[in-house]
């Protein structure tokens, strides 16, 4: 009862948000809410059970996605002009769709049943044969790393490619820095010290989630988004130059291609031992000290590339030619 | 139908209300932030169809305890997790191409873009060039 009491009430908050972005005009404001929609929907994955999905979107979209669209909103504008265009033939488009929608609903499976088509296909094999196959307690992980390693392995380079593509998009457009750029948050000293003292544990942190995301939610994907928090909190608060001392464009760029690299290696080295191209069980003494060691490898090459896409996306944003001043927030 | 369909889908129609609210933001509004805030929504609200449908009652998440549970499908968190990094990449793209479009017209909003674009060409036709 009480599950599907919080179950309804995060929907419904999800809704109102939804709804209230939809309101909005103020840019800001709109952005601000995109954030509290990610956190929200965050709580609700955790509460159907998708601890390692909630710890993505919390990191990712309360946290990078709000950083990154609040830089565009200092570069483009922070109003949303009103629209002469007619409302009435999109709200009529999207009911219809809707109406469909909810009528092909009807034939689905009752949430939660567990005899539904979801539940029976390759499910099973993966909870029942993780154990003995990879013998790492997370299935996620399992899944994710081991036997759909090859999907993982697209999805990589397709962040790889987005990387790629936001930095040709706009490195050509960088400014040279002029004598008179603000250095983001110079005089405010709660906020610095506060950063400084908070650096540390998040890199801590983020190499916790990395390594330990074959035994608890985490990985290399949780854990490249939240390295790169680091650094961008640390730019955000210490200004561009200071995080490219720290990390150079020209690092981070290198950590970008090593990381795929890193990945699409670890399957080549499994043809050497005779076997198909990232099936890890060649690469120890045993099947699974083999199985631990693939997994750990790949995700330590997923985590160095989202890591430095972030990073370098974030330098690529923070880079263009108008600096954030404090007073315009 | 009765109260117990009504709760059963109750998940899946509030997904399908989000999906349409993101449309109708990507559909009716011409900022271009506001248009990439509504994709935002409708990707959640994916991801939130494919977990629900994971989801088994009286089930745990899935990391191997030692004792026998119900777990909850692994499958589409593996899917929707590795997709909600992807997005967040594809995000990255869609504003990088919102600061670009700033620069090239000095706007974001997609009805003065289309005002510029129809005066240029306009502009370019009398003097007989080909587009």
């Amino acid at each position: 009862m009480i599950d599907t009491t919080i179950n309804f009430a995060l929907l419904l908050f999800l809704a109102a948000t939804a709804f209230s972005i939809l309101r909005r005009t103020t840019l800001f404001s709109v952005v601000m809410l995109s954030g509290v929609f990610s956190f929200v929907s965050a709580t609700l994955l955790v509460h159907l059970d998708a601890v390692d999905v909630a710890f993505t979107e919390a990191a990712v979209g309360a946290g990078i996605s709000t950083v990154l669209m609040l830089s565009t909103l200092a570069l483009t504008a922070r109003h949303e002009a009103p629209s002469s265009r007619s409302r009435a033939l999109p709200l009529i488009v999207v009911f219809l769709t809707g109406l469909a929608l909810i009528y092909g609903t009807l034939d689905m499976p009752r949430f939660g049943d567990p005899s539904a088509p979801v539940h029976t296909h390759v499910a099973p094999r993966y909870i029942t044969a993780t154990a003995t196959e990879i013998g790492i307690p997370n299935i996620v992980t399992a899944v994710l790393a081991s036997y759909r390693g090859f999907d993982t392995l697209g999805e990589t380079t397709v962040i790889f490619t987005a990387g790629i593509g936001v930095l040709l998009l706009l490195a050509g457009t960088i400014r040279e820095p002029t004598g008179l750029r603000i250095t983001a948050m110079d005089h405010h000293l709660v906020l610095r010290v506060v950063t400084k003292v908070l650096i540390g544990p998040i890199l801590l942190f983020a190499l916790y989630v990395q390594f330990h995301g074959d035994y608890g939610p985490g990985g290399g994907f949780q854990a490249g988004v939240i390295f790169a928090a680091a650094f961008i909190i640390y730019a955000l608060v210490f200004g561009l130059e200071a995080a490219r001392r720290a990390v150079p464009g020209r690092a981070v760029r290198w950590i970008l291609a090593a990381g795929v690299l890193l990945y699409g290696g670890v399957g080549v080295v499994s043809f050497f031992f005779g076997k198909n191209y990232l099936d890890y069980s060649a690469l120890g003494a045993t099947a699974t000290a083999g199985q631990h060691l693939g997994i750990l490898l790949v995700e330590f090459g997923v985590g160095m590339t989202v890591s430095a896409v972030m990073v370098s996306t974030y330098y690529a944003f923070a880079g263009q030619n108008r600096p954030i001043g404090d007073e315009e927030w | 139908m009765s109260l117990g369909d009504v709760l059963g889908l109750f998940n899946y129609w509030m997904v399908i209300v989000l999906m349409m609210t993101g449309l109708y933001i990507v559909v009716s509004r011409g900022n271009l932030v506001k248009k990439i805030v509504g994709l935002n929504i409708f990707q959640t609200s994916v991801f939130l169809l494919y977990i629900s449908m994971g989801k088994v009652s009286g089930g745990t998440a899935p990391i191997l305890t030692g004792k026998p549970e119900v777990y909850s499908n692994p499958l589409p968190h593996v899917l929707i997790l590795t997709a909600i990094v992807v997005g967040v990449a594809m995000t990255a793209l869609g504003l990088a191409l919102v600061v670009r479009i700033k620069n090239a017209y000095g706007s974001i909003e997609e009805d003065e873009i289309q005002k510029m674009d129809l005066a240029a060409e306009s502009e370019a036709e009398p003097t007989g060039h080909q587009r």
